[in-house]
């Protein structure tokens, strides 16, 4: 990898494989992201497209190949592996908020701790990024008390109070009632035009078509395919995205 | 005025009086119907047969007497009399620090918070007591309503001052009952082989909880660590105090541990090594309930909290164990019911304790045959405190309740 390539891309996977036990679940999953892109990652279940993304921050391990995130190698160096992490945030399937803190509590814990940005400046900025997930009224509730909609953007404004610079969504719309998804997509899509950088994992083909700059088919652990979301929708190449799309649209 | 009151009266109807009135409830869940009063009728009946042979002993068989003669033997043991001022003054100090505690960590006035202030004025009412105890008594009261009028003048509610008074006040404790060095003088010391009775069952369950609570959570976290060296001793200690039964650990410590001790160590003292028993019994158990609790806790809170690039360290303090403990609580406070019960097994390794005090007093041959009245007695009191623990908890819960899944 040349210094080159790594000035221009943000995140640069190269061959990332991952076994659990006997069984492969990422092949040789080459994929460079540039600032300020979006790409959507899409495949049928057990492809391997949540794992791929959780290599990136370390949530698992992956066993060969290259990570490196804004410049920063993924290695066994926990130095590296907690810079990396709080440039990137992470918003879950399941929201994993922390349902013993207030909402504002959830937003500043880490910007206080890793941080260690005072509390009031802290509580100022998670009440701007609660104004901007439109949900500033819920700042002194327990998630608990929160639709699931509303869960998810609190996530949303957590990841984005460390001020990342990338962005990973692992399914953020697939444990939401229906009425819900839309106000959680809505704010993805204000975050892609404000310029973040995003990885997103999702089965929302609308989100995919109107917000990505690239589309990335996932299967059997491996990068099938790879394109703009018009080439993808209109024009696939590959059999199994053929399958796939035809089986999801 | 009237418009006023009026209008207060409005917004505050009392409740419907047949559900509220002691005779409302006596009619709607003894006497509702026929056959329910028979039933009533039928079972105050099974109670009178039962009991009445307790109480015939209780009113007039019982020779009560034997606990306001050996009162102060059963509260604090042999501790010397001419020191006890030092004892009302812990009081003194504790009813502060609870009272400061309490009005520093809410502003709100709590059921509890009254019934608390009513201990020491109902106790004046215990008929036995002189004037000296009911004096200090009230002595105790001012103490407490000055600490909370202190915690109320806080500008906010600061708990954490709360619970430096408690920790400083524990220490300052220690130093009040045992004294200084000399052996006269108002500042004599007096060896703990003298503390005796409730006074060292409480001081044992005390620190005992105090202690190994966090040496607990610490072998539970040191149980989950990636260090193996750290996990196996953890697992070998805790696994091999679970193995043995608290009296053998008693034991060990007050007569095999001064044999393993080189010649010329100082002698260890006994209620210390009581102590030390009773708490690394304690934290083993402890440590198994905590990793119960860690184990409670979803992985994705984990992952969070990694995704936000906390250490090891902040994750476990802010996210993971503050989850963890809450969903502990009844175990643990189970638990320490049970260790507060347990410190009377040092009375077989030759300690005064609650139940030793008990066995003197009926070794004395003037109260000859009043095992019933003081077993009664000291269970009650044993009773009484484990009840508090275990209202405390709940309280506990159900305060923590709205941040629950």
């Amino acid at each position: 990898m040349s210094e080159q390539s790594n000035g221009n891309h943000i995140i640069v996977c190269k061959d990332v494989s991952k076994w659990y036990g006997e069984f492969q679940a990422l092949r040789d999953v080459s994929l460079s992201v540039k600032p300020q892109e979006v790409v959507v990652i899409i495949g049928p279940s057990g492809s391997g497209k949540s794992t791929f993304i959780r290599c990136i921050n370390r949530l698992e391990e992956h066993q060969s190949g290259d990570i490196i995130v804004d410049g920063i190698p993924l290695t066994h160096d926990v130095r590296n592996i907690e810079q990396i992490r709080s440039e990137t945030g992470m918003v879950f399937q399941q929201f994993n908020l922390f349902p013993h803190l207030t909402v504002l509590e959830n937003i500043t814990l880490a910007p206080i701790h890793v941080r260690k940005v005072n509390k009031a400046e802290a509580e100022e900025n998670a009440m701007a990024l609660l104004d901007r997930v439109g949900i500033p009224e819920q700042a002194l509730k327990y998630p608990g008390q929160l639709s699931g909609g509303q869960q998810q953007r609190v996530a949303i404004a957590r990841s984005l109070a460390m001020k990342p610079k990338i962005m990973l969504f692992d399914e953020p719309t697939s444990a939401l009632d229906p009425e819900m998804i839309k106000e959680v997509l809505d704010v993805m899509k204000e975050l892609a035009q404000s310029g973040m950088t995003m990885l997103v994992v999702t089965h929302e083909m609308g989100f995919a078509k109107e917000v990505a700059d690239r589309v990335v088919f996932m299967d059997g652990g491996e990068i099938v395919e790879v394109g703009t979301p018009q080439h993808f929708f209109e024009n696939a190449q590959h059999e199994r995205t053929k399958l796939f799309l035809s089986q999801i649209l | 005025m009237t418009s006023a009151v009026q209008t207060a009266t409005r917004k505050a109807l009392p409740p419907p009086t047949e559900r509220y009135t002691i005779l409302g409830w006596l009619q709607k869940n003894l006497f509702d119907g026929w056959f329910n009063s028979g039933l009533t009728i039928v079972a105050l009946g099974l109670l009178y047969a039962l009991l009445r042979p307790l109480l015939n002993w209780a009113v007039n068989t019982a020779r009560w007497e034997v606990i306001p003669a050996n009162f102060n033997l059963i509260l604090r043991g042999q501790y010397t009399a001419e020191q006890v001022w030092r004892l009302w003054l812990a009081l003194y100090l504790l009813a502060f620090v609870v009272g400061f505690a309490w009005a520093a960590n809410t502003k709100i006035i709590q059921g509890e918070l009254i019934v608390l202030f009513a201990v020491p004025l109902l106790l004046m009412l215990v008929p036995f007591f002189d004037g000296g105890i009911r004096i200090n008594l009230l002595i105790v009261e001012a103490a407490g309503l000055v600490g909370y009028v202190v915690g109320r003048v806080l500008p906010q509610r600061q708990s954490r001052l709360g619970v430096y008074a408690l920790l400083i006040y524990a220490v300052v404790l220690l130093f009040i009952l045992r004294g200084g060095s000399g052996d006269t003088g108002a500042w004599a010391a007096v060896p703990t082989n003298l503390w005796g009775g409730l006074l060292l069952s409480l001081l044992l369950a005390v620190f005992g909880i105090a202690i190994s609570f966090p040496l607990g959570v610490l072998l539970a976290l040191g149980r989950q660590s990636k260090l193996p060296a750290i996990r196996m001793v953890s697992v070998l200690y805790i696994e091999f105090i679970r193995g043995v039964p608290l009296i053998s650990l008693l034991f060990m410590a007050q007569v095999m541990l001064q044999l393993f001790l080189p010649d010329g160590f100082p002698t260890i003292d006994r209620a210390l090594r009581a102590l030390a028993a009773v708490t690394l019994f304690s934290a083993a158990y402890t440590a198994e309930n905590v990793r119960g609790g860690l184990q409670s806790i979803p992985r994705g809170q984990y992952e969070a909290a990694d995704a936000l690039g906390l250490s090891t360290f902040h994750s476990m303090t802010f996210i993971i164990l503050p989850q963890a403990l809450r969903a502990v609580i009844p175990v643990l406070v189970g638990q320490f019911i049970g260790l507060f019960k347990d410190t009377s097994l040092v009375a077989l390794v030759g300690l005064f304790d609650l139940l030793g005090v008990a066995r003197t007093v009926l070794g004395n041959p003037n109260w000859l045959g009043t095992h019933q009245e003081v077993y009664a007695f000291i269970g009650l009191l044993y009773w009484i405190f484990s009840y508090m623990m275990s209202y405390t908890s709940r309280r506990i819960e159900a305060r923590l309740a709205v941040a629950n899944r």
